[in-house]
């Protein structure tokens, strides 16, 4: 048996009793046909489109491991570290928990950085979406703050240097500097206090920001809708039913195209979990199998990959204030980057060589920052720290200038799509 | 009535006798906030617990002979106490020029301290050992000329970590990421063989 429901300003919809009765409490309908099936993206997604879901995919992996870990780690100075062994080694498929949890890490940082790359590539930041990437942004500093709490919370001698190092980085504001690692540590130096503080920062505190900033980037995100690779609004044609001739609903469209590339990233994400999941040392490191040591720093006190680009640049600056004053503008300048960014054209489609040019050396400078800070600061790595922190920075500060003179192509009328081969 | 009432139904509204109750209830709100989070922040600050940890620590001098360098604990910190040799302390006069702080103006330490050696007496030099950059403990690598360093290399300390480089003072070289000379913690001798760190007399 059905029954017609008709709330106001929704669509008539047949239903069954229990979900009429649900429905008049609560609007779930409305919900799947805004967030899904009213939802129209356009038809032209491509590769890099995968990167949005697939992070979200990995938050949820990483919530629903770190659950688990929180069962069997204890914090604390003494036992943090004989805890995680004992995940290791006594939790029936605690290593299991433990490897999706530490590659989960990782792989967020490699899914967000591809999706930070696509709205690079795209112009996805312009207008009207700044917004949209920066809280994408701010969605980006609680992962690394995340990541960085994370990272402490095992009480390997990595774990401690690293809590050491980056406490440290706040020493250098003028005047409060010290008394703020003080109170950052909650001790004279990295102590059980801290190892407190950031267990509770870790599992309670940065979860709940991120939860509540990546709502806010979808929120933003359905009002502005998707770019897309020809950086052109498909809402400037609209169909007779109101909704863009260049769009396609997100589901089942979408859905079923992520689900394939969620398939991908799982075969990828298994094959290090089961195979390599320390990666050679890249992603948990020798020196944190070694219990945290106040009186030996390891022999070289490297960040995961992920952090590498910015400490290169730390480390590079022979003078420590200006050295942090330029690892913290380099992460500032990408919430600048909709009004750096004066090009009349979105996507690098359609922006000149000049464009094309400073991107690529972006992506280089990136990699080579990356590279250098991996490496112990010999003259060589810092010298291609330097080079690399120069390029970094030209592809923001001479911005206004280079998208301004480059020559741009003329924008199409509406997508340049074709589904099938003719 | 005044000017720039409003008249509803007879009634006036005073506009800006409105605006500035709001504004009052939001200031006062803000200071509630305020003081609501005081107790939060405070609760950061290193414990009962910690500062009774961080009480001044001794070290026996006896078993330190010259040339040699022991490390202590103290604050969590570590210290370094080297017992300089004649040889050492002649070479600190030789590379002025390589130093970004050789007066140690910009630098840490007490006043007592604050002298070419950076020590109260010349033979004992005491250190805070870690890294005025974002500290690592520097390496000590007191052999002069070491090759993996330079031939310049009149002996002290390498940071593994970013590679600031440090005299037999503590005086950090040009051209490391470190910006000041390693600090000098509060010491005093207790006799002439007992060392007591984190005091100023005793």
């Amino acid at each position: 048996m059905s029954v017609e429901v008709h709330p106001p300003g929704a669509p008539a919809v047949k239903t069954g009793r229990l979900r009429a009765w649900f429905y008049k409490r609560f609007p779930i309908e409305e919900f799947i046909s805004d967030q899904l099936t009213g939802y129209y993206a356009p038809k032209n997604f491509n590769f890099w489109y995968y990167f949005g879901v697939l992070s979200l995919l990995v938050l949820a992996l990483q919530l629903f491991t770190g659950i688990f870990l929180t069962m069997f780690y204890k914090v604390g100075d003494t036992t943090s570290f004989n805890s995680v062994e004992f995940i290791m080694r006594e939790v029936d498929y605690g290593w299991l928990i433990r490897y999706l949890h530490s590659t989960g890490a990782s792989a967020f940082f490699l899914v967000v950085y591809l999706h930070m790359f696509r709205a690079l590539l795209y112009g996805s930041y312009k207008a009207p979406r700044e917004l949209l990437w920066i809280v994408g942004m701010f969605v980006y500093l609680a992962l690394m703050a995340e990541a960085f709490f994370g990272y402490v919370l095992p009480w390997g001698n990595m774990s401690y240097w690293a809590a050491q190092v980056i406490t440290n980085v706040f020493g250098t504001i003028p005047g409060i500097g010290p008394g703020l690692v003080e109170w950052i540590r909650g001790d004279y130096g990295i102590a059980d206090a801290t190892l407190n503080r950031f267990f509770a920062l870790h599992v309670v505190a940065v979860p709940l920001a991120l939860l509540l900033l990546v709502l806010l980037h979808l929120v933003a995100l359905r009002r502005t809708g998707s770019s897309n690779p020809d950086g052109i609004e498909i809402k400037d044609h609209l169909g007779p039913d109101g909704h863009p001739i260049d769009g396609i609903p997100f589901h089942p469209y979408y859905t079923i195209k992520d689900m394939v590339g969620v398939g991908v990233f799982l075969v990828l994400f298994a094959i290090v979990v089961f195979f390599v999941p320390t990666f050679g040392g890249y992603l948990l490191e020798p020196a944190n199998f070694e219990m945290a040591n106040p009186l030996s720093t390891p022999p070289d006190v490297t960040p995961s990959w992920y952090l590498t680009p910015y400490y290169a640049i730390l480390r590079g600056i022979p003078n420590q204030r200006l050295g942090a004053l330029l690892l913290l503008l380099a992460i500032v300048a990408y919430f600048f980057l909709p009004w750096l960014d004066r090009s009349p054209v979105k996507s690098m489609r359609y922006k000149g060589w000049i464009s094309r040019t400073f991107l690529a050396l972006f992506v280089i400078s990136f990699f080579g920052l990356m590279y250098a800070g991996l490496h112990p600061p010999d003259p060589v790595y810092v010298l291609l720290g330097r080079v690399c922190t120069v390029l970094y920075f030209a592809y923001f500060v001479l911005m206004p200038w280079y998208t301004r003179i480059d020559r741009m192509k003329p924008l199409p009328e509406r997508l340049r799509f074709r589904a099938h081969a003719p | 009535m005044a000017d720039t009432g409003v008249v509803t139904d007879e009634l006036v509204i005073d506009e800006s006798r409105r605006r500035l109750l709001l504004v009052a209830t939001a200031a006062t709100g803000v200071m509630g906030v305020a003081f609501a989070a005081a107790p939060f922040i405070a609760s950061w600050m290193p414990s009962e617990r910690a500062q009774a940890l961080g009480a001044p620590t001794e070290l026996d001098l006896a078993q330190l002979e010259p040339g040699q360098m022991t490390v202590t604990v103290w604050r969590k910190q570590p210290i370094y106490v080297v017992h300089r040799t004649a040889e050492m302390i002649a070479t600190l006069a030789n590379h002025q020029g390589l130093l970004k702080d050789p007066g140690s103006t910009e630098s840490e330490q007490p006043s007592y301290a604050a002298n070419p050696l950076r020590s109260r007496t010349a033979d004992y030099l005491v250190l805070i050992g870690t890294c005025t950059h974002l500290g690592c403990l520097p390496k000590a690598h007191f052999e002069p000329r070491d090759p993996e360093i330079g031939a310049y290399w009149p002996g002290g300390w390498l940071c593994p970590c970013h590679g600031s480089r440090f005299d037999l003072a503590g005086r950090v070289f040009e051209g490391s990421p470190a910006s000041v000379n390693l600090r000098v913690p509060p010491y005093a001798f207790a006799g002439s063989r007992k060392l007591v760190i984190g005091v100023d007399e005793v």
